[in-house]
């Protein structure tokens, strides 16, 4: 009996929603678990409650063999049970080892921070986390604040350690990293849940795989060795998910989308994009793989006005738009599907039918001279709800309330309902589950079909490989490869500088 | 560190707990239910504090309606008091709803009475010019005035990205200055710090004016300002809510970064809101001189253009609000004189405030007493 953690019978409610139901889970001491399914399947409910946040409704847990029952996440650190969440709870102004400190009753008075600085240093050493104790939080990258908030966990005690999603932010590489570290924390004894949606990681990670669906478990402490991706994922989607899209073979037409030699800074004013050149044409998706972090959310974000270029021409079907205001690029049919859904492609509090209209409210039918016709964006927010299966109470629920995958929606309804002659989809599947992935790698073709040029800007590999009909590798702000096959191998070689300057296939 | 969690160490727990957890959706009877509980609250526990202080909470709170809402002439003097308010209180509706804190409503105000008394006294207008030449000549001197001191802040802002909550409020003190320059030197009257007072065609119009045809006007002191600020009030909420440029307000206001995203000229408009929020709070000191003083002194406000912000958050940035919620403040300062002491109006303003601000969570979230299991 090595189980550190037994769940038996959890049910959790949310209103109107069974978040949790029936649900059991183990955890043996020593192995990392991973819990897999969809968005919405409970996966985090579950572990939240585990992690002493909420209350369930039924079920008792066991630690230890011990009955327990927890009234706040301290309760749960007590027992050695943590929990870091999808969005890091770190004070930017602080350094690392003032956000470690935090909330602890040690030290009492004075802070002794070369002391404690010292103390963090050695965990970090023990379990090959490289962390600098006395930065600040916003000097680190996302990928070490991630260490900090798993050496927060470490410090106090923690033996059990929920991870909600610890990839979804990270870099290729430090997704690597992460590994290691989970591989070499379970070596000194701790006991990990590895929260996730993603099949290969799962398979590459985990001792033991559970799944949820729809708030129960359809498969409990499987081996991943005995199972299979396309089985993993009929246990998670409950029915059998087609990797293979349709896609019909198509010409493409004229050029839509010219950059001559584009150049640009990031937002810390260094050079992000070098000289870049590229075309996009009509009916034709160009998938852009790349590293993060290597130009392409830049590149996205100059072809719709939302960053300045330092050098070079952008024509969008043969006119100008290089360092043009925003509307420049909407009134000449350039969608974006943004990187970042809630802080660029929606507004929060705003209803959905503000959210919807957001590029078409200088027209008819919504303008009506310098009026704002509600009744006509309600009508358009109505149509656009049912037609792109917006889960929402109404179309004057605020963004704020809506799941990840319907935020998306909003943000697809309105950029591709306006028949775009260009797009720009950059990570248009992040953080989705599989069935809505489907979906929205569907839209994207129809689009194609419909004759819209397509710059797919993604750091999933299988996304840009399904879609794409021509592959570009972008490294270090240049375009080191274009026309590529879609072979991983190779795309992840050039992606990481490996055969740099080797092969430009220019495809003219 | 060493708590264990096992429910039989904990002596006592309460059995109830609070769950709470987020709406979808808001309805209006609702906002306006809370409102209205969160207000009569307030006034529960002003009682509460009457009582203990040894007063008898109904004949003080039938005092303090009486002297505010208690008969026409009261109530019309509620109007007045309120004017200000609501051109204020509109004032920073506006602005605010697109995240701009013009903390400088005040000088606004002051900027708007020295604009409207410069149409006067630089004889802008002759002093024989017909009241409605007079008057309009001085509505636009306020307007603009009050405008500019907004648009200095706007400017920048938008270019220089100055944060506007200092520069506003610097400029009210430029502005009080100001005023005390002409006052005190260029239009002081026989050595006294104020200007000599204006010719009746720069009076706006009162209700007692009509006392000869309807003798119940008679010694009505609202003015034709209230009127002026119910449409302003009315246009603004208008041009929020209803037409294209306040959608863009409102888009920005809430995330500009989509705002930028979806096309939307950020820096124009930051000028432009902070011209029309200026403007507003400028018309609010042209009506106070136009409709009650009848010449520009150095005290012809007690702080409007502070309780604007006030105004403006109860009326949860709708100007449409912003109307009876200055129609309740004005009546609270009326009281103020008549209750002794005089802070017990100002304590019940207070309690309103907190409790209709802490109200807010019961809109977005649901808040619910259950059993709590064992």
């Amino acid at each position: 009996m090595d189980n550190l953690v037994e769940m038996r019978g959890i049910t959790k409610r949310f209103p109107g929603v069974i978040a949790n139901e029936d649900v059991d889970f183990e955890l043996r001491h020593g192995e990392i678990h991973a819990l897999l399914g969809e968005n919405g399947a409970g996966k985090s409910t579950l572990m939240t409650v585990l992690a002493g946040l909420y209350r369930p409704e039924a079920g008792t847990i066991l630690v230890r063999g011990n009955p327990v029952g927890f009234n706040s996440p301290r309760d749960a650190i007590d027992l050695g049970i943590g929990m870091i969440h999808q969005h890091f709870t770190l004070i930017e102004s602080q350094t690392v080892t003032e956000n470690i400190l935090l909330g602890l009753d040690e030290p009492r008075f004075l802070m002794r921070l070369s002391h404690y600085d010292k103390q963090m240093a050695k965990i970090g050493e023990q379990y090959g986390l490289q962390v600098t104790p006395d930065v600040k939080i916003w000097q680190l990258s996302v990928g070490e604040q991630q260490r900090v908030e798993i050496l927060k966990m470490l410090y106090r005690g923690v033996e059990v350690l929920i991870m909600d999603e610890p990839t979804s932010v990270l870099a290729p590489q430090e997704i690597e990293e992460l590994f290691k570290t989970l591989r070499s924390m379970v070596e000194e004894g701790k006991s990990i849940v590895f929260i996730s949606h993603k099949l290969n990681e799962v398979m590459t990670i985990a001792d033991r795989i559970t799944v949820l669906r729809q708030g129960r478990v359809t498969a409990a402490g499987i081996d991943p060795a005995s199972t299979s991706k396309a089985e993993l994922a009929n246990l998670m989607v409950g029915r059998k998910v087609l990797f293979e899209l349709e896609k019909t073979q198509r010409e493409p037409g004229k050029v839509v989308l010219e950059l001559q030699g584009v150049s640009a800074d990031n937002d810390k004013r260094l050079p992000a994009m070098r000289g870049i050149d590229l075309k996009v044409r009509s009916g034709e998706i160009v998938g852009v793989a790349g590293v993060a972090g290597n130009g392409q959310s830049e590149l996205g974000e100059v072809i719709t006005g939302l960053r300045t270029c330092t050098g070079g021409r952008i024509l969008v079907n043969g006119k100008e738009v290089t360092n043009r205001h925003a509307r420049t690029s909407i009134d000449l049919g350039v969608a974006h599907i943004p990187e970042d859904r809630t802080h660029v492609g929606t507004a929060p509090n705003l209803s959905i039918t503000d959210n919807v209209i957001m590029k078409k409210y200088r027209e008819p039918p919504i303008a009506r001279g310098t009026s704002l016709d509600r009744g006509a964006a309600q009508e358009m927010a109505q149509g656009l709800k049912s037609e792109y299966t917006i889960l929402a109470p109404s179309v004057e629920t605020p963004a704020r309330n809506l799941s990840g995958g319907n935020l998306q929606r909003v943000i697809l309804a309105r950029e591709l309902s306006s028949e775009p002659s260009l797009l720009i989809a950059m990570q248009p599947t992040r953080g989705l589950d599989v069935g809505a992935i489907e979906g929205v790698q569907q839209l994207l073709l129809e689009q194609r079909e419909q004759g819209a040029a397509i710059l797919l800007i993604s750091e999933e590999l299988e996304e840009i490989f399904t879609l794409s009909d021509r592959i570009v590798v972008i490294y270090e702000g240049e375009i080191v490869a274009d026309g590529v096959e879609p072979d991983a191998e190779k795309v992840g070689l050039l992606m990481t500088g490996g055969s740099r300057s080797s092969s430009k296939e220019r495809a003219a | 560190m060493t708590a264990t969690p096992s429910s039989a160490r904990r002596s006592f727990r309460f059995p109830l707990e609070l769950q709470i957890e987020p709406r979808m959706d808001s309805p209006r009877w609702l906002a306006l239910l809370v409102s209205v509980v969160a207000v009569l609250l307030a006034l529960v526990m002003g009682a509460v504090v009457l009582a203990l202080v040894g007063g008898n909470p109904f004949r003080a709170y039938a005092h303090i309606a009486g002297a505010a809402f208690g008969s026409l002439g009261v109530f019309s003097d509620t109007l007045v008091k309120a004017t200000p308010l609501i051109f204020t209180g509109t004032a920073c509706a506006v602005a605010f709803k697109m995240k701009l804190w013009n903390i400088g409503a005040e000088g606004q105000f002051f900027m708007g009475a020295l604009g409207a008394s410069i149409v006067i006294l630089a004889g802008v207008v002759s002093e024989d010019a017909s009241r409605l030449v007079t008057l309009a000549a001085m509505v636009v001197g306020g307007a603009l005035f009050g405008a500019a001191w907004g648009f200095i802040p706007g400017i920048l802002k938008a270019r220089l990205r100055v944060n506007e909550i200092i520069t506003t409020l610097m400029l009210n003190y430029i502005s009080f200055a100001l005023v005390n320059y002409f006052i005190f030197g260029v239009w002081s009257e026989g050595g006294f710090q104020m200007t000599r007072t204006f010719q009746r065609a720069a009076w706006l119009p009162r209700l007692s004016d009509l006392a000869e045809q309807f003798p119940i006007m008679r010694g009505l002191t609202t003015h034709a300002g209230f009127i002026l600020a119910v449409g302003v009030a009315i246009i603004a909420w208008y041009i929020l809510f209803r037409s294209l440029w306040g959608y863009e307000i409102r888009l920005v206001g809430d995330n500009p970064r989509a705002a930028k995203y979806a096309g939307i000229k950020i820096t124009r408009n930051t000028v432009l809101i902070l011209m029309l929020s200026g403007g507003i709070a400028g018309l609010g000191g042209m009506s106070e001189i136009a409709g009650v003083i009848h010449r520009l002194q150095g005290s012809i406000s007690p702080g409007y253009g502070f309780t604007g912000i006030i105004i403006a958050w109860l009326a949860k940035l709708n100007p449409l609000l912003v109307i009876p919620v200055s129609i309740l403040f004005g009546g609270l300062i009326l009281a103020g004189r008549e209750i002794q002491p005089s802070g017990i109006p100002r304590l019940i303003q207070g309690i309103i405030l907190f409790m209709l601000i802490a109200s807010e969570v019961f809109l977005r979230y649901h808040v619910r007493l259950v059993r709590r299991p064992a």
